[in-house]
């Protein structure tokens, strides 16, 4: 599902069918069903056996099967309403072959028999066969050891399927509650649960049975000003995690206090829509923003965003390469510079860091989606630009024989390729709290949570907004601000990173739709940081008059 | 690929099977096939075919949908039955609005038997026409068609029955320069593949990629640009999806009045501009009723018949989109939202409106496009693939792109000329010449 997608979801309260635009060939189901279990292994197993037996009897040189239950759930509301509520369920088995050296895709919907998957394969192999003469050179892939049969399940406590659908209309019922009470005028408010149960079988020698949960809690309150006529926003400060319904039970130790509350593994989303109320309401009092330049001090809910965009985007292979030219674009992270050794991306301070294990994060997964066990590794040590994000088929290229894990398809029915890793900030090595990082600073800027984005399209020049501005004046937070966006380019906005709070302020953000691919597909990712702060950054005011 | 009789056949079926209050079927099939490459070879190549059935059955205000792919008495009776259940357990829904009777639909031609005969090896020789002038030019070609054939039936127990098939091909090519100094940008999008040559369209990305190479910085700030219908089109669409009733009544949108109440009737842009929706355009037909999801995934349509509507007439806001339920609350129309936009232009040619052109800057495409300001419809993105400078009526240079910070009701209040519509992105759009469209950053990018 993508962003556009997931949007159309939440504007269903309108429709009188109240059909949403669902993800390819999902079906709507009872609530009940996404309790039921799956296709079981031994069947998996026989399934992915004749899709291979079948592509390589037809000439197929490696062969790939993923067979794939997907299921969602959405509880949609806004003010004392449900707006929809909605179950969807996925099915089917994707191959991928390589024949005459050129890969061939081909899936198919609801697969029972051997004969399905086998037809798959064959239909794989024929297309793989139909391109091999408009390739300029056979793939190359990185070999890898096969596991045997393994398994891989999210370490969650609590199944969010299981909770009851009242359960969760009644808590987002008192968060709406909560949100009217406390000056807004309207709230939206969204629970969305996922479970991927996937199914990883390679002529390598892998059989990978993986159970991925993710939850994401989320709301927008808006406060309207009658005398101006102006509205106001602030969504929810939560990420999207790699957990199950415990992420719904906030514990003292998840929450981080200061001049707004955020949190870490736990989140206690009544308290956040009753802060998110009033905060939509003194946004309307804020200071307009000066334009010109300030040191930012970065929450975690908000840098994760600028991480992702202008870190984990250029620093993807495929982009490197051109793979992504027509879509996504390339990256300024060009081989040469990683090959000088000595491309500066950022400051000393700056340690960034690709991880498909972090628990509780959206990419921690078992084994990637061709089957190679996940693991961690530097991308920017000390500053220095050190490796990319890679996979089987792009490893060689950059002088390595295995690769990074890091290869994703978003459903059954779409082709793996290099997708982003969790890529996140690591922490700072002195002891350094966000009071003691803000009472250094003169003229800045405190940003929380994250808003409007956009960078361009080789990851130079980005512009973010966000959810909180307070303006820091002489160490001390001196009121709201509003209108505020920060403009830079990538190199010279890492190099300006000035200091970093210690791990105890680390938390993860993060993102159900990271988009890349035609058709496009999305991708859930997470990206860590402590609280950092950024020198003599460019900041627009964005107030205009229509 | 069912024809209306055995769409119709099925959904009677289903139909005859309901006992809840009301029951509602939709039905939706096709095939779907892309093929895409990168560095001058194939990358992906994919087809696939599907067809669901879902059914919702409404007790009072409280509705239950399920979906099935399969289509035996048997299957389609328990489909019924559980979407019955589904609706018996469902809080109510205060805005249900009941279930449209039998409507009439325009007769719109959006299917071509040309797209529907599209195989592999269509789209490898519609890839190959693409890859191979630039290999031979030295230049890198990257580039995406996808094409799809379905069709879409509605019925519901009041009556209610549609039918439509449809084609549709996009093709998107990007060119850069071996260097990575030029980029190049082109796109097409078609119901009758008979009218697509990605040859054509890749020449014009050829032209831009190798014209576009070693650009020059200019200052940035606010300059007289030229967008063409591929630079524009997704702020315009942006705008369009903005123009909801409910949300401009409620005081959360561009078009809320201070005070209260809405826009509607107040000039807000040039009195040049003139939008609307039409699905019987030639150029571009549209399902003749609204909705329907994804890649025949599921999705659907409330029923509404989909008519000619004027959205902003000579420069006034004429129309808001509303849902059923709003309507019904305000006593007025319920026009559903809009699909394929159609603005008004003039005679002139893209080359006429450079010919035009003191200084100024040619924008191909813009990139990136998010909301900054939802109250005043600010939008930032990047221009991309092809920007160039504009002197005395002739490009002098390209140029380094920009970010900008605009709002399309600012840039179509400083409308200068408008010139031939042309399809973009599934809508007929002009090239506009703008003033004061305001540049804010200078990107290294290409």
């Amino acid at each position: 599902m993508n962003r556009r997608d997931f949007t159309n979801i939440l504007g269903m309260g309108t429709a009188g069918l109240m059909l949403p635009s669902l993800p390819a060939f999902s079906r709507t189901v009872a609530p009940e069903a996404l309790l039921e279990t799956g296709v079981d292994v031994a069947t998996k197993k026989r399934l992915a056996d004749a899709a291979m037996n079948a592509a390589k009897s037809r000439g197929a040189t490696y062969t790939d099967v993923r067979i794939g239950r997907y299921l969602n759930q959405f509880v949609v509301t806004r003010e004392d309403k449900v707006q929809n509520i909605v179950n969807t369920e996925s099915y089917g088995v994707g191959v991928r072959v390589i024949a005459d050296g050129c890969w061939g895709f081909a899936a198919v919907v609801d697969a029972r028999s051997e004969a399905d998957t086998a037809k798959a394969a064959e239909k794989a192999v024929a297309i793989a066969k139909a391109n091999a003469r408009l390739m300029k050179e056979p793939v190359q892939l990185a070999p890898q050891k096969g596991y045997g049969e393994v398994s891989w399940k999210a370490p969650i406590t609590k199944n969010a399927f299981e909770v009851p659908i009242k359960e969760k209309v009644d808590l987002l019922m008192e968060v709406n509650g909560a949100a009217l009470k406390n000056g807004a005028n309207y709230v939206n408010s969204v629970l969305f649960m996922v479970n991927e149960q996937k199914y990883f079988a390679s002529t390598d020698g892998t059989y990978a049975d993986q159970d991925i949960h993710r939850m994401w809690p989320l709301f927008t309150v808006t406060a309207i000003d009658p005398k101006t006529g102006k509205f106001e926003t602030r969504q929810s400060l939560s990420a999207p995690m790699g957990m199950g319904y415990e992420y719904l039970q906030a514990n003292p130790s998840d929450k981080v206090t200061g001049i707004t509350t955020r949190y870490n593994k736990g989140y206690d989303m009544l308290e956040d829509v009753t802060a998110a109320a009033k905060q939509a309401r003194a946004k309307h009092a804020a200071k307009s923003v000066e334009a010109g330049k300030y040191d930012l001090v970065l929450d975690p809910s908000h840098l994760w965003l600028t991480i992702h965009e202008s870190v984990g985007h250029p620093l993807e292979l495929d982009r490197v390469l051109g793979y992504e030219a027509n879509f996504a674009g390339t990256s300024f992270a060009t081989l040469d510079k990683w090959k000088s050794k000595n491309f500066n991306y950022g400051s000393k301070l700056v340690n960034l860091v690709a991880d498909k294990t972090q628990v509780g994060s959206l990419g921690a997964v078992g084994y990637d989606d061709e089957g190679v066990k996940c693991k961690q590794w530097d991308l920017v040590k000390d500053g220095t630009l050190v490796n990319y994000q890679a996979i089987r088929d792009q490893v060689h290229i950059i002088g390595e024989n295995e690769s990074q894990g890091c290869c994703y398809a978003d459903s059954w029915s779409s082709v793996q390729f290099q997708r982003m890793a969790n890529v996140s900030l690591a922490a700072g090595k002195t002891p350094l709290s966000v009071q003691q990082m803000i009472k250094d600073v003169k003229k800045g800027i405190y940003i929380i949570g994250d808003g409007s984005f956009s960078i361009d399209q080789q990851r130079y020049n980005f512009q973010f907004g966000g959810q909180l501005f307070y303006e820091i004046k002489n160490g001390e937070i001196a009121g709201m601000l509003k209108d505020v966006a920060y403009q830079s380019n990538t190199q010279e906005f890492w190099n300006s990173c000035a200091a970093v709070c210690d791990e105890k302020d680390y938390r993860l953000g993060g993102s159900f739709f990271d988009g890349k691919g035609q058709p496009p597909q999305s991708s859930a990712v997470s990206h860590g940081s402590s609280t950092t702060r950024f020198n003599g950054v460019n900041v627009i005011n964005t107030a205009r008059k229509i | 690929m069912l024809t209306r009789e055995e769409a119709k056949k099925i959904i009677d079926k289903v139909l005859s099977y309901a006992k809840a209050d009301e029951t509602a079927v939709s039905l939706s099939g096709g095939r779907t096939g892309n093929i895409r490459y990168a560095r001058n070879s194939v990358s992906t190549s994919g087809e696939s075919d599907n067809m669901s059935l879902a059914i919702t059955a409404v007790y009072g205000k409280r509705s239950g949908t399920a979906t099935i792919n399969e289509f035996d008495d048997a299957s389609l009776e328990k489909t019924v039955r559980r979407a019955e259940e589904i609706a018996r357990l469902a809080p109510e829904n205060p805005e249900y609005m009941p279930m449209l009777g039998p409507q009439k639909y325009l007769d719109t031609n959006t299917y071509a038997e040309s797209t529907a005969k599209i195989d592999p090896e269509y789209r490898a020789k519609a890839a190959f026409d693409s890859i191979d002038p630039c290999r031979q030019k030295n230049l890198t070609a990257a580039g995406y068609l996808e094409d799809s054939t379905g069709f879409s039936a509605i019925g519901n127990s009041k009556g209610l029955f549609g039918y439509n098939r449809s084609t549709g091909v996009e093709f998107s090519i990007t060119v850069r320069t071996a260097d990575g100094l030029g980029s190049g940008y082109a796109a097409r999008d078609v119901n009758d593949t008979s009218k697509l040559s990605t040859k054509a369209a890749t020449e014009v990305a050829m032209q831009k990629a190798l014209a576009s190479s070693s650009a020059r910085a200019l200052e940035p700030g606010k300059y007289t640009v030229i967008l063409e219908p591929t630079a524009s089109v997704e702020l315009l669409q942006n705008m369009m999806g903005s123009m909801d009733a409910r949300n401009a009544d409620e005081g959360r949108s561009f078009l809320s009045k201070k005070g209260g109440g809405t826009r509607l009737g107040e000039k807000l842009f040039d009195e040049r501009v003139n939008i609307i929706t039409d699905p019987m355009n030639a150029e571009l037909p549209l399902s003749p009723f609204g909705g329907g999801g994804g890649r025949f995934g599921g999705g659907g349509s409330d029923g509404r018949p989909q008519e000619r509507v004027a959205w902003i007439e000579n420069g006034v806001v004429k129309n808001m989109y509303y849902s059923r339920y709003w309507a019904d609350k305000k006593g007025v129309k319920a026009i559903p939202s809009p699909g394929g936009i159609i603005m008004a232009g003039g005679t002139q040619s893209l080359a006429d409106l450079i010919k035009s052109t003191d200084k100024g800057i040619l924008v191909t495409r813009l990139w990136y496009i998010r909301a900054v300001d939802p109250q005043t419809l600010l939008y930032t993105g990047l221009t991309r693939d092809g920007t160039f400078y504009i002197e005395n009526g002739q490009i002098k240079f390209p140029v380094k792109n920009f970010r900008f910070n605009e709002s399309p009701v600012i840039m179509l209040n400083n409308l200068e000329a408008l010139g031939k519509p042309v399809r973009a992105g599934g809508h007929l759009i002009p090239p506009m010449k703008i003033r004061d469209f305001t540049f804010t950053s200078l990107s290294d990018a290409v």
